[in-house]
């Protein structure tokens, strides 16, 4: 029994930025003060303030260290382990005020969150399933498999209001009640793994930092529409995500939540793992049943859907890893409960995994309903450097872009999709003055284009005009009808396309030319790039009469591209300069403009 | 594991544990002073009883167990100060471990302070 927890994240952001080490560091120095029997560091998942990693948290006083250094270990040992000193220099800087210290649940960043899915991230150790089951872990399942017919089971699914965090938003409940109703000698459970949205993590940080959650979770799914095997198809990028998973799903079968008779009642249920090698497809459910099968990840049409014939021709249920996150808890505290949290139609909370031009960069879980305004001013922490605000862009290749107008709009399903993006699987990018939106179109559609499987026309080869046309735009080559041209392509590609994959596709391009058209206008007719983004419109120009003649920027030009002598005024080579923007970084009197 | 009654056995083994991990305004805050003086004196003992019985007890929702620096009575260390929200701190001295778990008992349990262990009851001046 130790008086004092030492929890250091272990999620991906953190283990690149240093965390293993600092854990190494950390029992060393325990021991060197002779503490081990007193203090235990434990490794878990994300925090969500992945930005400042690596993070430390010291129970049961609740110091929130972040930006760890190893060098800072000895110091925080013998000062805060040994002696109750709380370093306080190397605390997280919101949690720092002048009365003293402040709490981490009433820090900006965490304050307005109510985290359903995260629950444990960053609370227990993910490779302990004691640690999961002292938290309440597996009773969710006893109380379903004892107490519970399958139809309680989808009943309070069905009242809860849960809907499908993987992007589409279909009612859960319904999923399983659909795949319950077809009589079949086999069904299966798959869990959807296969994050694939650029800049979305929130599945990754679930699996990282609480796996027996889904493994609970399937478990139930299973009980409810009668099936007894089930699969996660996880992406092979993930690798502590796999590991952690291997090593519940070893853990859950030596305690028996996992195998035959799980806990006396007859009820038989087994999951395997299946690696996906990171095709954007394959996160679709039609394409990653197939590849589960063995197959070339492909999507095939609808109907049937996989409630009828799914994998292996057998009625299926797919849900993604935050969907299933949700579950056990809203069996625990019941439909009311979770229908208490977020708006008329979307219940519940949403993972966001937040990037871009924002101060605190990493994972929050909100209240459906909550305002974009609050989540990027309040939680987020607002736009770095004075900027202003442009857009954010949620859904990945699959949404669009919210411009500032629609900044007080409550985040649901329904809102979303009414102002042209999606919820998505939860990535929230955020813009600002200095991000061009043709090109944030044009960087969506080099992804898709890629990740395209080729299957069917529209996507494989609609995509790809498109991009051209894209890339036209930046070059300020395009002409009003191109513009014209690009616009009912997205409408073509949208409706014929097989699979979500392509049908989603022209979003980032549709919702960009609603609200930003004059931006696409102004690449077009006036050859000008407003962000100042597209290379090929843009040129460096030094302003004789601010320019010193100090040499730096000649000195600092990787290209030769600026021409003249000491104290003159110098003069930069339109054909040479690769516009890198170098030496307008480093003129010390701003001589240098963009234009 | 076949049954729920295992379950729910690792679960309250756990529970205390992973409980030490909560954060809460309404913790009452058990404090040891580990300085160099405290810890001299033998505070240390007194720290890991008084944390090893909280959570045995079942107390990690209501009671957080900290160290903190010397208050400047080194004479009477170790100390240890319980702060229970809403009453007025109350200052134990020259603790050890016996004493430890009769405050745990009287104290955090029974809520009576232990009036002869505390600083009040000496007659300083």
């Amino acid at each position: 029994m130790y008086r004092s927890h030492v929890l250091v994240c272990g999620g991906t952001g953190c283990t690149s930025s240093g965390s293993p080490q600092i854990i190494e560091r950390l029992n060393d120095e325990i021991v060197k003060q002779g503490l081990q029997d007193e203090v235990a560091v434990i490794q878990t998942g994300c925090h969500g303030l992945c930005a400042l990693g690596p993070i430390m948290i010291v129970y049961p006083d609740a110091s929130f260290y972040s930006m760890v250094k190893v060098e800072d270990i000895p110091e925080i040992v013998s000062e805060h382990l040994l002696k109750g000193r709380v370093v306080t220099r190397l605390l997280y800087d919101e949690t720092v005020t002048s009365g003293g210290v402040k709490a981490l649940i009433d820090t900006d960043f965490y304050k307005k969150q109510h985290r359903v899915a995260l629950r444990n991230c960053g609370v227990i150790n993910p490779e302990v399933i004691d640690e999961y089951i002292g938290t309440g872990g597996y009773e969710a399942l006893g109380k379903v498999l004892t107490e519970m017919t399958p139809d309680d089971v989808i009943q309070i699914l069905l009242d809860s209001g849960l809907r499908g965090r993987g992007g589409g938003g279909f009612p859960t409940g319904l999923k399983w009640k659909l795949a319950k109703q077809n009589d079949a000698d086999q069904k299966y459970v798959c869990c959807n793994a296969d994050e694939g949205d650029p800049g979305a993590f929130m599945d990754r940080s679930v699996l990282e930092g609480d796996p027996h959650v889904v493994l609970e979770a399937m478990a139930i799914a299973g009980y409810a529409i009668g099936a007894n095997q089930g699969y996660i198809y996880v992406r092979a990028e993930y690798p502590i995500a796999v590991d952690r998973l291997k090593i519940a799903i070893e853990q859950a079968r030596e305690y028996n939540l996992l195998g035959k008779d799980i806990f006396g009642t007859g009820f038989d249920f087994d999951i395997d793992l299946r690696l996906g090698a990171g095709a954007f497809v394959c996160g679709e459910e039609t394409a990653l049943m197939t590849s589960i099968e063995g197959k070339r990840g492909e999507p095939r049409p609808r109907p049937p859907f996989p409630a009828q014939k799914g994998l292996f021709g057998k009625p299926t249920i797919l849900n993604n890893v935050e969907t299933y996150a949700n579950i056990p808890q809203i069996i625990l505290n019941g439909a009311e409960w979770f229908a208490s949290m977020g708006t008329e139609k979307s219940k519940g909370t949403k993972v966001f995994a937040l990037g871009g031009k924002i101060h605190n960069t990493g994972l929050v879980e909100i209240p459906m309903g909550t305002t974009l305004r609050e989540v990027i001013e309040e939680i987020g922490g607002g736009i770095p450097n004075g900027k202003k605000f442009k857009a954010a862009q949620t859904g990945g290749p699959s949404g669009g872009c919210i411009p500032a107008e629609h900044f007080d709009i409550p985040i649901d399903y329904d809102n979303l999709i009414s102002i042209g993006s999606m919820m998505g699987s939860g990535g929230l990018i955020v813009m600002d003055e200095d991000d061009c939106m043709v090109d944030i179109a044009k960087f969506f559609l080099e992804f898709t284009v890629e990740e395209s499987c080729g299957k069917c026309t529209p996507c494989r080869v609609g995509t790809r005009r498109m991009l051209e046309i894209l890339t036209k735009i930046t070059k300020g080559q395009a002409t009003m009808e191109d513009l014209d041209k690009l616009e009912e392509l997205c409408y073509y590609i949208k409706n014929n396309s097989l699979c979500g994959l392509g049908q989603t596709a022209p979003n980032p391009v549709l919702s960009t030319l609603r609200y930003f058209r004059d931006e696409y206008e102004a690449h077009i007719k006036e050859k000008r790039c407003p962000a100042g983004v597209c290379k090929s419109l843009l040129s460096y120009v030094i302003d004789r009469d601010k320019c010193r003649g100090c040499t730096l920027c000649a000195r600092n030009c990787p290209a030769g591209a600026i021409i003249g002598s000491v104290k003159n005024p110098h003069i930069i080579d339109a054909e040479k300069c690769v516009k890198c923007g170098a030496c307008m970084e480093k003129c010390k009197f701003g001589a240098i403009v963009k234009k | 594991m076949k049954s729920l009654a295992e379950l729910k056995a690792i679960r309250e083994k756990m529970q205390n544990q992973v409980g030490l991990r909560a954060e809460d305004h309404n913790h009452t805050r058990v404090v040891v002073g580990m300085a160099t003086c405290g810890i001299a004196a033998g505070a240390r003992p007194v720290l890991t009883k008084l944390s090893q019985e909280v959570q045995e007890r079942g107390l990690t929702d209501k009671v957080a167990v900290t160290q903190t620096g010397c208050i400047g009575l080194c004479q009477f260390e170790p100390i240890v100060e319980v702060m229970v929200p809403g009453e007025p701190k109350v200052t134990y001295i020259r603790m050890d471990a016996e004493k430890a778990v009769e405050v745990v008992n009287r104290h955090l349990i029974g809520g009576h302070v232990v009036e002869e262990y505390t600083l009040s009851s000496t007659d300083m001046k």
